[in-house]
């Protein structure tokens, strides 16, 4: 393949994660490192690279729709920013020390903890929260827009959240993904928050993380212009589409689809760790 | 100057910011990348082992300086600064209209996140 067809196949392959990644709500970017690995042999390193900045891309400009309809909670997204964007800066620099094998265990883990999370199905509005002192002092407590009008909300557990974050922060700079899988689980397992706004602070809070990490994988050399462009322009206009399909698509199997894609991916990338053939 | 700055004021101007910073990044990226290919597309590259980047490629300074003498590898990677630079410009963003709505832990919250992000992207 020369330069023009390997640019062209790297463009449909990112096009298609970004659509299935808004289409499921799991973003792009978790799936495109093993596939720039596993199927067009890209180093790990230059992978992370381009994921990375097409996570900022897909998480700025589905952040820039939910924050107008008022589902992100700009205070919380704020507040745990601190959090992941020092774990970022940390996983960034965690990449450049941890061998390639153990770049894609982890990796892998994270795959499946992401398949497991997209099976499940979520209540919509949690029942029962014991609000945290800190979520009132910190203004946390908000409202969101539901068919019925402005439904309101109370935030449990910020410092547990807090920490959660900063794990998530650390994920999202050691592989270049977004991991927003651990950054819901931390918005509505820990702060009990409503489906709706824990998604889109999630979202909202992804592009800054990445772009935390971004800086170090620049100095690094891991951000190779000509294979980052194909993927983010493809991740852009394939998310860009699955934003406009997603009221109309059958999400679910979909959604069961992409589980299964990722745990297989996710076990050949076990597999080539092991055996040496990253 | 009486005006109420509010939440829904910032929520629409962050945004427009957002999508604009997305788009801008993404022409320029598409642009560099067109010229890229017409200059060395018929040829072959081959990302499985990892050389890093030439160092002209890994500096704010280098990547700006390699794109002005129309380098197709430095204009890309100017639209992938763009594209860094936008969520970089909403945390910017946050911390004023914070400081208009006279909410000062939240400014100084926004300016936490804004300095890890500089020391980020910038380095030590």
């Amino acid at each position: 393949m020369n330069t023009i067809e390997f640019t062209l196949v790297v463009w449909v392959a990112s096009f298609l994660a970004g659509l299935l990644g808004a289409l499921t709500g799991l973003g792009g970017a978790a799936i495109l490192v093993p596939v720039l690995t596993l199927w067009f042999h890209v180093h790990i390193h230059y992978a992370a690279g381009a994921a990375l900045v097409s996570v900022i891309a897909t998480s700025s400009g589905a952040a820039a729709a939910y924050v107008k309809e008022g589902y992100t909670n700009i205070r919380i997204g704020m507040f745990l920013e601190i959090a992941t964007t020092i774990g970022a800066v940390i996983g960034a620099y965690l990449a450049t020390k941890t061998p390639v094998e153990g770049i894609a265990i982890i990796l892998a883990v994270v795959l499946l903890y992401s398949g497991y999370v997209s099976g499940r199905s979520q209540p919509e509005h949690p029942i029962g929260v014991r609000p945290d002192p800190l979520a009132g002092v910190l203004r946390m407590h908000g409202t969101y827009p539901t068919p019925e009008g402005q439904r309101s909300y109370l935030v449990s557990s910020v410092s547990k959240g807090f920490g959660l974050m900063f794990g998530a922060g650390t994920l999202s700079g050691l592989l270049g993904i977004g991991s927003g899988a651990v950054k819901v689980l931390a918005l509505d397992q820990a702060m009990k928050l409503p489906f709706k706004v824990s998604t889109t602070t999630s979202n909202f809070m992804i592009g800054v993380t990445a772009a935390a990490s971004a800086g170090v994988y620049l100095r690094r050399g891991y951000i190779d212009p000509s294979l980052a462009m194909p993927v983010m322009l493809g991740v852009v206009a394939g998310s860009f589409l699955g934003a406009k399909l997603l009221a109309r698509a059958k999400t679910q199997w979909l959604r069961r689809v992409f589980a299964v894609v990722i745990i297989t991916m996710a076990l050949e990338l076990i597999f080539n760790a092991l055996t040496g053939r990253l | 100057m009486s005006f109420n700055w509010t939440d829904e004021k910032t929520e629409q101007v962050i945004g427009n910011l957002l999508r604009a910073g997305v788009l801008i990044s993404a022409f320029v990226v598409l642009a560099g990348g067109i010229y890229y290919l017409v200059q060395h597309g018929a040829g072959h590259k081959d990302y499985h082992e990892f050389h890093g980047q030439p160092q002209y490629l890994c500096t704010v300074s280098g990547v700006v300086a390699s794109a002005l003498k129309h380098d197709s590898r430095g204009i890309i990677q100017v639209g992938l600064l763009l594209l860094v630079l936008t969520p970089i410009a909403r945390v910017f963003f946050s911390a004023i209209s914070f400081g208009l709505e006279k909410d000062f832990t939240y400014v100084v919250v926004s300016l936490v996140v804004l300095a890890v992000l500089i020391y980020g992207l910038l380095g030590s």
